[in-house]
């Protein structure tokens, strides 16, 4: 039969070679980019991140002058200097709030999709396991750096708003102009999305056993605090460098002059075996899967 | 889209689904049991079972959403699941119910799952999906979000997304369930003109009256196992017929049909006779049983006066009934 003899399904006639697939296939990755930052949800998380510079700098504006070397790095330098909210709010947010927002998307990307029901509609489409699964991951790796990087903008637009902006010291000594500051905020913001790469893999794992995705972005936000308590233990010192926040902090390198990158490349290896080995987790897993969802 | 159009990747196939002692074991529970179904290209195949007899199974299998234990399923002439890349964009399906985003309108959620496969056009994703919801007849709620659809309107949607593309099989699982009356008509008209166009349709279904209208072929399935399968007419005939003597000469009536090797029995009386009925087991297909016209003639020149003749066939429902077991009873 051919379809272009009849009216009716004339909308329908470009698509007849079903047997040549076209191009990359990038359409399902925007359509993920879309679904992911189009969802009220995903707003709200970044909200919810943006709130935390927002409240940082409100505090610092109300209260009188911070006296030097209390509450974390750099607060005592914001009422000087509005660029240190996105400083000290890209520390503040690392040890719980990043990881928790990430653990959220990470842990949604194939159990909420099971759990929706639409997994199944999106194989049989047929979107080809692997291709989805690289593509739910790259929709979580787009999260981790649209986080930081929520954080680090929106403190250095309230900061600007509330306080004077000027030359930036480096932990090094040295002195940058705003421009490059910002710059810098920018770099850290990469830095952070890097870091949460292996904590999206594992949340990518997770999210491969269950159907229900609340349990697999729990667990996801576990592992994050537990990997950061045992990096706590001194007794478990031969074990830190393989922990996966093990590098989490270690974004001061940045804020020298000039740039060491040493604990940019460290970390991102350290990254790389995570999304390797739990990529390699996930893929197993999913590949063999039956989806009865 | 047709399969014997020769382009490349495309085939010519005798039957449209063939699986060979499919099976599928969760632990120690066999839900599907060494299944042969064949689907003749063209047909609309009604597939019928009681819930948990393994319907749903077997489609996620012929789907290759989930494994087999054992068997091989052959979908359009290619192996599936290994050929799923082939065989699936030309398939399009309705899975144990609709599912959709809710957050998303109809149409983004047609425009989503249209993205997943690289096999759509792109260039053509908005006419396509358009079209399919003005045959499901959504186009007025293409804009509204999904979660606020009924879930005759979830169904549509889900029986739209399986007309995305052209297809060559459809399978669509329960595609009445939560429609009302029009509703069902309308699935009923939908599935009919798709099969004048060449489709082979594949319907799961527990409503035998809808399978009666529909379907051309049908196979039945009782706790993993199919019971029967074939032409809907041969399903029917296999079952047993009866004949039934309206007479006010009984006792002539029944010695003629025992000599005709029949087995009559004495039914309640009407008020225009007693009734004498026979059970006619596999009706015209096999040469030892009489025909009908042959008991009438038989009856006559015995003197007996015929004043009511009737061959009650089975229903389908008494069919499936009898393959299947009672009510709650269901073989499990």
């Amino acid at each position: 039969m051919s379809s272009s003899l009849r009216p009716e399904t004339l909308g329908t006639a470009g698509a007849t070679d079903a047997a040549a697939p076209r191009g990359l296939g990038l359409s399902l990755l925007w359509s993920e980019l879309r679904v992911l930052f189009g969802r009220r949800r995903t707003w709200a998380l970044l909200l919810a991140l943006a709130a935390i510079p927002v409240l940082i700098a409100v505090a610092v504006r109300l209260s009188s002058a911070v006296p030097a070397g209390r509450g974390p790095a750099f607060l005592d330098r914001i009422s000087q200097n509005g660029l240190f909210v996105a400083f000290t709010a890209m520390l503040v947010s690392v040890p719980l709030f990043l990881p928790l927002t990430v653990g959220v998307v990470a842990g949604d990307t194939i159990a909420g999709e099971a759990n929706l029901g639409t997994l199944r509609y999106l194989l049989v489409a047929p979107a080809g396991r692997v291709r989805l699964l690289l593509v739910k991951y790259a929709g979580a790796l787009a999260f981790c750096l649209a986080a930081p990087l929520t954080v680090g903008l929106a403190g250095a637009a309230i900061g600007a708003a509330l306080f004077p902006v000027g030359p930036v010291t480096l932990l090094s000594g040295d002195v940058i102009e705003p421009p490059q500051a910002a710059l810098r905020i920018l770099l850290i913001a990469a830095y952070l999305a890097v870091s949460l790469a292996g904590l999206s893999a594992v949340g990518l794992f997770l999210s491969t056993l269950t159907v229900v995705p609340v349990g697999a972005m729990a667990a996801t936000v576990v592992v994050s605090v537990v990997s950061q308590v045992l990096d706590q233990l001194p007794q478990l010192e031969w074990l830190h460098p393989w922990l996966f926040s093990h590098y989490w902090l270690g974004f001061g390198d940045l804020l020298r002059q000039p740039l060491l990158w040493d604990s940019f490349t460290g970390n991102a290896l350290l990254q790389a075996g995570y999304v390797a080995v739990f990529g390699a987790l996930a893929y197993g897993r999913f590949v063999t899967k039956d989806i009865l969802s | 889209m047709t399969a014997a159009a020769g382009g490349p990747g495309s085939r010519t196939y005798g039957l449209t689904i063939e699986t060979k002692g499919l099976t599928k074991r969760f632990g120690h529970q066999v839900a599907v049991n060494a299944l042969d179904l064949a689907v003749p290209q063209g047909a609309v195949f009604g597939f019928l079972g009681p819930n948990g007899s393994g319907k749903t199974t077997t489609i996620r299998m012929l789907l290759g959403l989930a494994a087999a234990s054992a068997g091989t399923i052959e979908l359009l002439g290619m192996e599936m699941p290994s050929q799923f890349r082939e065989v699936l964009p030309r398939v399009g399906a309705l899975v144990e119910g609709p599912a959709f985003y809710p957050f998303l309108s109809g149409s983004a959620n047609l425009h989503r799952l249209d993205a997943a496969t690289r096999h759509a056009a792109p260039g053509t994703r908005k006419a396509r999906v358009d079209h399919a919801l003005e045959r499901v007849g959504l186009s007025h709620a293409a804009g509204k979000r999904v979660h606020a659809y009924s879930l005759g309107m979830k169904q549509r949607l889900g029986i739209a997304n399986a007309l995305l593309s052209p297809r060559e099989l459809l399978v669509l699982d329960e595609p009445t369930n939560g429609l009302d009356p029009q509703g069902t008509r309308e699935v009923r008209n939908l599935v009919r003109s798709l099969a004048a166009d060449g489709t082979t349709v594949f319907v799961s279904s527990h409503l035998l009256a809808e399978v009666e209208q529909i379907c051309t072929h049908a196979a039945v399935m009782s706790a993993g196992r199919l019971v029967a399968q074939g032409p809907l007419p041969d399903l029917r005939r296999s079952g047993s017929a009866r004949i039934r003597v309206v007479t006010p000469d009984a006792g002539p009536a029944t010695s003629a049909l025992a000599r005709l090797g029949l087995a009559p029995e004495p039914a309640p009386a009407q008020p225009d006779g007693q009734v004498v009925t026979a059970a006619l087991a596999g009706l015209g297909a096999d040469m030892g049983r009489p025909a009908p016209e042959d008991i009438v003639a038989h009856l006559v020149a015995g003197g007996v006066r015929v004043r009511g003749f009737a061959v009650e066939r089975e229903s389908l429902e008494d069919r499936f009934v009898a393959l299947t077991g009672e009510g709650f009873d269901v073989v499990q």
